[in-house]
């Protein structure tokens, strides 16, 4: 028992180590040049462009779900004035980073891995090799980038369109005057609120990508293989996601 | 052109090639044959740089693959390779026009007019010019590999390394296959080293050939060489027969 704990404590640390290793080569080569801009462009296509939709859907009634709750809650108090900054805060600080990631790591990053692991067993991630492409250049670090950039960028969409579906349901149905959700919204919301919110969604792009791009690369072989890798990039992702939301949250309230 | 040196590899315990020594020379084709699992694919990704030697060392055309370092140091060494992959290994997003000048629009700093020239020689040649805006998955699998082929010869390869070429073809498909490996030799003057279980068919593009069982070289010679060998194991692998020392694994 003691040897199989042993030997389960070295096999993570190996799989983290590699996971570095990985990163770590990812990153170096960002700054190689040519540059493949028109990767980069597919990529913020295929994470962005196409996840647009749902992140407004869903921004939309995460917003109009607040509303309802903090117009609930802030009523026994006598306090419903300040549904407004309530929806605002809880959407820039915390609810829009983590669910926009949540939702990319869901919809574009379990396809990065069921792709890269396709390309693995169908020996096309050989094929750039024994054509002297760097796999890590041509297939990782565009899909890095892009997650640096679109998912802050989704993430916005997320905060204004959560705003708006609340503002629908406060002043539209729940009778809260339009002046009033807006002046207590923006005196409650500084810009430090919207800093953390975008600091945050930046780290998550790079968890997703990396997440997302490494299991991907590390797919077994077969159908079972990438299934399996797929399941993993999502739990795996979605849980680094709410476990470094903390450590964030916690540093950026001590500063 | 290739000199493998002596070379072993292991995964694990399972000791997948034992002391395997094989020189490819200029011009000249090599058939590298035997049952599944032996380690030809292995040893053609030993080849390629993709997987590292236990022991021993592989020299592409005087540099040794085995000593780099780096994959930077492997890439300008296998900028001499041209492969064909069993499964053709197309790039699933990209045309049939944009996989064969893969390699020269990704590696080189060519311009778009030289490297449309140079493209247009190869799909000539492989009389692919009907499938130019097709997309890999709406090919069969004898025009897939007849692409793998192009996207290789774009790069005029020193040494072209084909493994199983003609797996999943039937007899037609596949004797083309191997013709058109013999018109491209002669057109591209490569060294080439052919990965296959397909007996007698590889004889026909083979000056060599090189029987490969229990991780070592059982016999090298020419095709006829190997047909009137009085090694067991080899006259049971031509012959298909069920009983003598290889053993079904």
């Amino acid at each position: 028992m003691i040897a199989n704990f042993g030997k389960w404590i070295l096999d993570n640390l190996e799989a983290w180590g590699r996971a570095v290793i990985f990163i770590s080569q990812t990153i170096v080569a960002c700054f190689k040049i040519p540059f493949r801009f028109n990767l980069f462009m597919t990529q913020m296509y295929q994470i962005g462009v196409n996840s647009t939709l749902v992140i407004a859907l869903i921004g939309l009634f995460t917003g109009a779900v607040l509303a309802v709750q903090a117009e609930y809650t802030l009523s026994q108090f006598g306090a419903t004035a300040y549904t407004g900054s309530a929806v605002a805060l809880s959407l820039i600080r915390e609810l829009g980073p983590v669910l926009t990631a949540l939702m990319i790591i869901g919809r574009a990053g379990s396809a990065i891995t069921a792709e890269i692991g396709i390309m693995k067993i169908t020996e096309q991630v050989d094929a750039l090799r024994s054509m002297a492409v760097d796999p890590i250049r041509y297939l990782m670090v565009p899909r890095l980038l892009a997650g640096l950039v679109a998912v802050p960028m989704l993430t916005g969409i997320f905060i204004v369109v959560g705003i708006f579906g609340g503002y629908v349901v406060s002043v539209g149905l729940l009778g809260l005057a339009s002046g009033t959700y807006i002046n207590v919204m923006t005196d409650a919301v500084t810009s430090f609120d919207v800093y953390s919110g975008f600091i945050k969604s930046f780290f998550f792009g790079f968890i997703f990508a990396w997440v997302a791009c490494y299991k991907g690369f590390t797919s077994g072989f077969g159908a079972v293989g990438v299934n399996k890798a797929t399941t993993q990039s999502v739990v795996t992702a979605s849980v680094a996601v709410l476990v470094i939301d903390y450590f964030i949250t916690t540093f950026l309230t001590q500063i | 052109m290739i000199s493998i040196q002596n070379v072993s590899k292991s995964f694990g315990m399972q000791h997948v090639l034992r002391n395997v020594s094989l020189e490819i020379n200029d011009n000249e084709t090599v058939a590298v044959v035997g049952p599944s699992g032996v380690g030809k694919s292995v040893l053609l990704k030993l080849i390629m740089g993709i997987f590292a030697v236990d022991h021993g060392q592989i020299l592409i055309a005087g540099d040794n693959i085995t000593t780099a370092r780096s994959e930077a140091e492997k890439n300008v060494i296998r900028s001499k390779m041209g492969i064909l992959f069993q499964s053709a290994a197309l790039f699933d997003s990209l045309n049939v026009y944009q996989n064969i000048t893969f390699p020269l629009v990704e590696r080189t700093g060519y311009a778009m007019a030289e490297i449309q020239e140079r493209a247009q020689e190869v799909i000539k040649s492989l009389s692919l010019q009907r499938y130019l805006k097709s997309l890999p998955q709406e090919l069969s699998i004898g025009i897939r590999k007849r692409v793998g082929i192009a996207r290789a010869l774009i790069c005029e390869p020193k040494i072209f390394l084909f493994d199983e070429p003609n797996t999943g073809l039937d007899p037609i498909d596949g004797r083309e296959v191997y013709d058109l490996i013999t018109e491209c030799q002669k057109s591209w003057k490569f060294a080439g080293m052919v990965i296959s279980h397909e007996i007698p068919e590889v004889f026909q593009v083979s000056d060599r050939v090189a029987m490969l069982l229990n991780g070592q070289i059982e016999q090298v010679g020419t095709p006829e060489e190997l047909i009137s060998s009085t090694n067991p194991a080899v006259q049971q692998f031509i012959q298909g027969k069920i009983d003598g020392p290889i053993k079904i694994q």
